[in-house]
């Protein structure tokens, strides 16, 4: 039996999908959160800051703007725990950005490029995240 | 015009990621929690986004520019480095342990409360320390 959330899941991905295509041949860059955030932070991506910082408007006045128009809540059940959420925002930032990309850029954009660099980033987050609920999760029983 | 491609391309990315629930960390950790409930989810949000993405990039291949740019990506060099396994290895450890990566955090700066916000806050600093560590890479061969 097929679930809902993977019908949803698709859909969204689908919408992911083609705001990748816009940026890139639009703007022919690579849709990557991490790079458009990064290079906004270390002073990289000076010369493109205002498609940057567009970008990052959309992406988090969008979905206040539709949970608002839809009247739906939705929760993103995150940790109140700040001893979680600092070490792992550190490491996703620091990791991201050593890697040149991450999720979004490296999953959506490289795969589908069949770029092997993306391809191996993608086996390698995929790998250190299984072991990282494995050990967070199971484990040490801290999430 | 880029502006508004630039704003149009994050918006449709946030409302994905609603629609999607990769805005809800139990969802990413179901998906990297092989050994528990195991939740596919997040696959199907990868192969729907891959879609429209593989048929951009051959229509890249086919135009020599696009709509409002010099020039499209050029392909680097197809090396694994150590920076990329390493970082992607970082970066995943982080993502397992707080469901988020760095899209779906500043969506998640949309629902309100300061734990969306602590984590962008860190994964800043994160992003920033990455110019001394690089320097440093000691699993890397390169530099003395």
């Amino acid at each position: 039996m097929i679930e809902q959330s993977y019908i949803y899941g698709a859909i969204g991905g689908l919408i992911i999908g083609l705001a990748g295509a816009i940026y890139l041949l639009g703007n022919g860059r690579i849709m990557g959160a991490s790079g458009i955030i990064g290079g906004l932070l270390d002073g990289s991506g000076r010369d493109t800051a205002r498609d940057r910082v567009l970008f990052i408007v959309g992406l988090i006045a969008t979905p206040w703007l539709a949970l608002i128009l839809s009247g739906t809540s939705s929760s993103t059940n995150i940790t109140s725990d700040p001893v979680v959420l600092i070490p792992a925002g550190l490491l996703v930032g620091l990791g991201a950005r050593l890697a040149n990309g991450c999720t979004s850029g490296h999953g959506v954009c490289g795969i589908s490029r069949l770029s092997l660099r993306g391809i191996a980033a993608t086996g390698c987050y995929l790998v250190a995240g299984g072991v990282s609920v494995l050990l967070f999760k199971h484990i040490l029983g801290v999430i | 015009m880029r502006g508004l491609i630039s704003l149009t391309s994050g918006s449709l990315f946030g409302l994905g990621l609603l629609i999607s629930g990769m805005v809800d960390t139990n969802r990413v950790q179901g998906w990297l929690d092989i050994f528990g409930d195991w939740d596919p989810t997040l696959a199907f949000v990868l192969g729907g986004a891959i879609l429209p993405m593989a048929v951009a990039w051959r229509i890249a291949e086919r135009r020599r520019m696009p709509l409002k740019g010099d020039a499209f990506p050029v392909r680097t060099e197809q090396k694994i480095t150590a920076d990329l396994a390493v970082g992607s290895m970082i970066f995943g450890a982080g993502w397992g342990l707080a469901g988020l990566c760095p899209g779906p955090s500043f969506a998640a700066i949309s629902f309100g409360g300061w734990q969306g916000i602590l984590f962008v806050v860190s994964m800043a600093v994160g992003m920033l320390l990455t110019v001394p560590a690089k320097r440093l890479s000691f699993w890397s061969h390169r530099g003395a």
